[in-house]
């Protein structure tokens, strides 16, 4: 492996590692649900998105034949990320408006 | 006939392009495997499957997912600088954006885009008023914000898919 990939490799896996731990930040550190969701998207688009690009670029350098199977856990978690962070928003919306109608009786 | 062996030729290829890069190496096995569940599949799937409008402008497709590519690149870091400040200077809001496209499938796509990109996360796309309501980390203008997700992401989407 060249030590141009070695750099980049190195790059990607710090800056994903970087971006998880925002994420994880913003998840202990903002005030309420709905701010608190925004950190775990962040989480899951750059930081698993660098990781996942460093482990394709490494295998792809080390081992014979291009490695794209990393490309797929990409795809699944572009695709299912939405659909989480929908549902919790969702059920706390839900929620909140149970709350309130109690309130009113 | 062509539509008989293959109803969603797009379908078929994203499955046979998905098994080929599962399986990691080319071999002549698996890429049948893999043309066999890309012809299977859409057939014991289509009674699941929603009526989706037809892609008319592919090279606007691409285009528009290199955007969002960047879009989400730029946003990570805005919203990371954001978390990693004082949080009182946020302005989180719900905002709702109305919307000129009316087709289900082409709203499920705009929510999925707001979702990834970081900063605002989609809530609720109401198909009686076709509003999508949404939840941003820090808006302190809402309208400035429709107009964004409106002329980046919608706009696009309507000329995509023709609707």
């Amino acid at each position: 492996m060249s030590i141009v990939t070695e750099f980049t490799v190195s790059a990607l896996i710090l800056l994903g590692a970087v971006f998880a731990l925002l994420g994880s930040v913003g998840l202990a550190r903002l005030p309420d649900f709905f701010t608190r969701l925004h950190g775990p998207t962040k989480a899951t688009t750059l930081g698993v998105g660098a990781m996942v690009l460093a482990s394709a670029l490494y295998f792809s350098a080390t081992q014979p034949g291009f490695s794209l199977h990393e490309i797929t856990v990409m795809v699944f978690l572009f695709i299912t990320a939405p659909v989480t962070a929908h549902l919790l928003a969702k059920a706390a919306l839900h929620r909140r408006g149970a709350k309130r109608r109690e309130e009113l009786k | 006939m062509m539509r008989r062996i293959l109803p969603r030729p797009a379908l078929s290829a994203a499955i046979f392009l998905l098994w080929a890069a599962l399986a990691n190496a080319a071999s002549p096995g698996m890429l049948l495997l893999g043309a066999l569940l890309a012809l299977a599949l859409p057939f014991v799937t289509r009674p699941f499957w929603p009526d989706a409008p037809r892609l008319a402008r592919p090279g606007t497709a691409l285009r528009l997912a290199a955007r969002v590519a960047v879009d989400i690149v730029v946003a990570n870091w805005a919203v990371a600088r954001r978390v990693a400040g004082p949080l009182a200077r946020l302005e989180p809001a719900f905002v709702e954006v109305p919307l000129d496209l009316r087709d289900p499938f082409v709203a499920t796509i705009l929510a999925s885009i707001v979702s990834l990109t970081p900063g605002t996360v989609s809530i609720d796309v109401d198909q009686e008023r076709w509003v999508l309501s949404l939840h941003a980390l820090d808006a302190p203008d809402p309208g400035a914000l429709i107009r964004e997700i409106k002329q980046r992401y919608e706009v696009p989407l309507k000329e995509i898919f023709a609707c």
